[in-house]
């Protein structure tokens, strides 16, 4: 038992390794693997045809589509406008600049339900937003424009929060030998500024893809939930399940898994070679 | 290629703080100066407005006989060597040396064959032959210094600016890179300054060296003459090890209570004084005048040196001597001091 | 020799211009991006939030407290107490444990483990609730076996706080394993040289040390399971009374066109949010040092 222990871990004086780990492997197992693999089980349950039938079906396609495409345009959208946020917060000062960095949490702190219900009166067509827009002919909430309202609302804060620290460490020195060695500003900023900040970038922008992918409370309000059009994933969930369809659930369920986490572990690869070449920080 | 740099009372200041306080300076083509001082002197103060980094609030500096402000940063042509190197992480070396002048107009650009003929040759004379496909972070730190020194060099400064080139490096990495620099010096002939608050390092290196104290320049003047003939107490004290001695001049000789300790003194400087004599000009003698007697305390060894500690009646502090080709006295052994060179400061 | 070749142009405006280009853009590229992200932020959060109280307060603040304080909603202002009572604390006990075990020991499997605490992160909250009924609902697997004893896990409380731990189940790890990293394990050793028990160390030295980090965990790990909307949905039921938690409480009354009633319930989470950002914002701001991933979530 001893000698097995230590090819497992490396000897220490600290006590409570045992009792710590069996808690934590017991809570993880329980509360989530034992779950996950019951959902895994539960796909595979329903036989390759079945699975084929789910999988393919234009209701689901569309479905999956619109829940992945939807989530890649909002963390675009969020990586542009959060890389623009996280640099004024970082470099520029003016009243209110301390409000507004804590502000930029307050979708991790609102509840989905309550930001879904908000933004669908706003952006309805009689809201203060949509009542402006609707003149023109644009109508936001009700439409999958809406369903990226949403997804963008919750992926906010995670592209400022990952690219902010990595700015404000930055030293000034390297801009400044940039400027000495003779380039323009728009030169530094994009050969020198911008590319050590593109990992956490990426970062940014995977964390705000994923949690926008899997987002329910906030978009069923706005979206409308037309079937084909405006239904997210989530949804179509919900929605077997409410039919006892509980092995339809289970596929649409891992197929958004199995395509979320493909996702991040190529995302994943791509930063672990940047770091070895650049360096960490 | 080299331009003579005149800085004419520069002040600066941060605040409330006074970081340079009425700085001038000559420095001529091709010269190799160091500014020396200790941190918060405002040397690195000084060298960033040489480069433009800062802005003084009165005072100019003119490169040539061309005021700085005049110029864009490129225009400038400097070449600054950032105390922790500033490489940019995400280009390689070759890149990283290139930089400069890939930077360049359009116009003036060299082509791509010649940009990388100059950043093979650059990296030869820094002695990194074909590390130009490394990153950064896959070099030591004296390589990491040696490709800022090759990217500063890339763009043909006017003037080669360096903040504690050696600061982040270890000794003996240090001592290796001094030498070298001193030979690159020579070879390619910039103007240049550079930072340092190891006096060793400035003596060694600069034809002159430039003093700062608390936004000032004390002294400006060859290793020699800033060595041994200190302008002020400051750059006595700072420069190396010393002894002081309250004194009162009389004539042409300075007493140590009523007992002369130094004589042949040409300027008529009479009253209270505070004489600064360094270890190795304390000699041990036999005869009588002009010589302090004392008791050995301590014997000690730093490095290739051994020192005697003297206590000498009516001074609180025992008197440090070097023993380099002396003979070694014993401890308790009485004894008797020359003074054989030692600078003399009115007392203030 | 070389001044000839400067260059020679003397203007005022060259020289201000000059210094700002070393480091920083013009006043007028300043403005411009300042004013697109304060546009952006009013767009996306700060209207929504206003909305929620303006909308809360349409009908007067009689219909508000009738809102607030009807049976149905006072049962789910409870129950969402009572599902977070019992959800942070679980996670508070296993991030503490987790932490410990990862930040003091080294063995292998540890970035496995790492990993693995983080995944319901990347689960959709749906998929978070999902799973419990696959595994407790009235066709799980277990489902047979718990209405022949007369368990009831699904539509019942079980179920609700079942799906909220895992959701927040990352929450208190994540703060404390980098702080408790980045501390190393010396004040420990120290403190077991000294003769301090096992047990009095991690009172005395390790608790104290990561208590900001702790709380931070806390109070996010607590604003998320109060406000968890989508896997709750799943495993509740709905159940008036019962089975709603506030957020619940919410889309029902929205459902059935009570806005008004909607956006009071909704203004107390909303008010809890704020809450939360305060109490976060003001640790970031005291405690930096001591909240180790205080900038990433």
């Amino acid at each position: 038992m001893a000698a097995a222990t230590s090819v497992w871990r490396q000897p220490s004086i600290l006590p409570g390794f045992g009792i710590a780990l069996g808690i934590t492997l017991s809570a993880l197992s329980l509360i989530v693997l034992v779950p996950l693999a019951a959902l895994a089980l539960k796909a595979a349950s329903a036989g390759p045809a079945d699975i084929l039938a789910v999988a393919t079906s234009p209701r689901t396609v569309a479905a999956l589509r619109l829940s992945f495409l939807g989530a890649l345009f909002a963390a675009c959208v969020n990586a542009v406008f959060g890389m623009i946020l996280a640099w004024v917060l970082v470099r520029y000062e003016f009243p209110g600049r301390r409000f507004i960095d804590a502000a930029v949490d307050l979708p991790f702190a609102l509840p989905t339900a309550v930001a879904g219900i908000a933004l669908t009166a706003i952006y309805a067509p009689n809201g203060w937003v949509g009542s402006l827009l609707a003149p023109y002919g644009i109508k936001v909430a009700y439409t999958p424009l809406g369903v990226m309202v949403a997804l963008i609302f919750v992926g906010l804060p995670f592209v400022v929060r990952t690219v902010q620290p990595v700015l404000q460490e930055m030293q000034a020195d390297v801009e400044e030998a940039a400027a000495l060695l003779g380039a323009g500003r728009w030169r530094t900023i994009f050969t020198v500024i911008l590319p050590p900040i593109y990992p956490a970038l990426l970062t940014g922008f995977v964390l705000a893809f994923a949690r926008a992918v899997g987002e329910y409370g906030s978009v069923i309000f706005i979206a409308g939930n037309v079937p084909m059009v405006s239904e997210i994933a989530p949804l179509l969930i919900v929605i077997r399940l409410e039919q006892f369809d509980y092995a339809g659930a289970a596929v649409v369920a891992m197929l958004m898994l199995l395509i979320s986490f493909a996702l991040i572990l190529f995302v994943n690869l791509i930063q672990a070679r940047a770091r070895r070449r650049f360096g960490d920080v | 290629m080299s331009v003579s740099v005149t800085i004419e009372s520069i002040e600066k200041r941060f605040d409330a703080f006074a970081a340079l306080r009425g700085v001038s300076l000559d420095i001529q083509p091709a010269e190799l100066v160091a500014l020396l001082g200790p941190s918060g002197s405002g040397k690195t103060t000084l060298l960033r407005l040489i480069a433009g980094l800062e802005q003084a609030d009165q005072g100019r500096v003119l490169f040539g006989e061309t005021d700085m402000r005049d110029l864009s940063l490129r225009d400038r042509r400097i070449g600054f060597v950032f105390q922790h190197y500033a490489l940019f992480r995400t280009m390689t070396v070759g890149e990283n040396v290139a930089f400069g002048l890939k930077s360049r107009p359009r116009g003036q650009r060299p082509d791509d064959a010649e940009i990388r003929k100059r950043v093979g040759d650059l990296l030869e004379l820094v002695q990194l032959p074909g590390l130009d496909k490394r990153y950064p972070s896959q070099l030591s730190g004296g390589q990491r210094q040696r490709v800022a020194l090759a990217r500063a060099l890339a763009i043909e400064p006017r003037v080669l600016l360096l903040d504690e080139p050696f600061g982040a490096l270890d000794a003996r990495v240090r001592k290796d890179l001094r030498a070298w620099l001193r030979d690159l010096h020579r070879r390619t002939g910039h103007t240049t300054v550079f930072v340092t608050h190891d006096q060793e390092e400035a003596l060694e290196l600069a034809d002159r060296v430039a003093i700062l104290n608390d936004g000032r320049i004390e002294q400006v003047g060859s290793a020699d003459d800033v060595y041994d003939h200190p302008a002020t107490p400051f750059v006595c004290e700072f420069l190396g090890e010393v002894n002081k001695l309250p004194v009162k001049v009389v004539g042409s000789q300075a007493f140590f209570g009523d007992r002369p300790v130094l004589g042949g003194l040409s300027q008529n400087q009479g009253g209270q004084a505070a004489l600064y004599v360094r270890p190795q000009h304390l000699r041990i003698v036999d005869d009588l005048p002009l010589a302090l007697p004392g008791v050995v305390e301590h014997l000690r060894r730093n490095g290739p040196l051994r020192r005697a500690e003297v206590a000498v009646q009516g001074l609180a502090k025992r008197l440090d001597v070097d023993l380099a080709s002396q003979v070694a006295p014993a401890i308790g052994e009485h004894i008797r001091l020359r003074i054989t060179h030692g600078s003399l400061f009115a007392a203030a | 020799m070389s001044d000839a070749a400067l260059p020679q142009f003397r203007t005022d405006t060259a020289q201000k211009r000059d210094t700002r280009r070393v480091r920083g853009e013009g006043v007028v590229v300043q403005a411009v991006l300042i004013t697109i992200s304060l546009a952006f932020l009013a767009l996306f959060l700060l209207l929504p939030l206003v909305s929620v109280f303006v909308e809360a307060g349409a009908r007067g603040w009689t219909a508000y407290m009738a809102a607030v304080t009807e049976p149905d909603a006072v049962a789910a202002i409870h129950l969402t107490l009572l599902v977070a009572g019992i959800a942070v604390p679980f996670n508070v006990v296993v991030g503490i444990a987790a932490a410990w075990a990862i930040a003091k020991f080294a063995f292998r499997g540890k970035n496995l483990l790492i990993s693995l605490i983080d995944l319901p992160f990347s689960v959709s909250p749906v998929i978070s609730g999902l799973v419990f009924v696959l595994l407790f609902g009235a066709q799980g697997y277990f489902g047979a076996w718990l209405k022949a004893h007369d368990v009831q896990i699904i539509f019942a409380l079980p179920g609700l706080v079942l799906a909220t731990v895992f959701v927040t189940f990352p929450f208190v790890a994540r703060e404390l394993i980098p702080h408790m990293q980045s501390l190393g394990s010396a004040d420990e050793e120290a403190a077991l040289t000294l003769g301090a028990s096992g047990w009095r160390t991690f009172l005395t030295i390790t608790l104290p040390n990561v208590k900001w980090s702790l709380f931070y965990g806390v109070l996010l790990c607590n604003a998320r399971a109060m406000g968890e909307f989508g896997a709750v949905a799943v495993v509740s039921g709905k159940i008036r009374g019962l089975t709603n938690t506030m957020p619940l409480h919410v889309e029902i009354l929205y459902n059935e066109y009570m806005s008004a009633a909607a956006f009071a319930v909704a203004s107390l989470l909303a008010g809890l949010a704020l809450v939360t950002l305060a109490l976060k914002t003001l640790l970031e701001w005291h405690y930096s040092d001591s909240i180790a991933a205080s900038r990433r979530h």
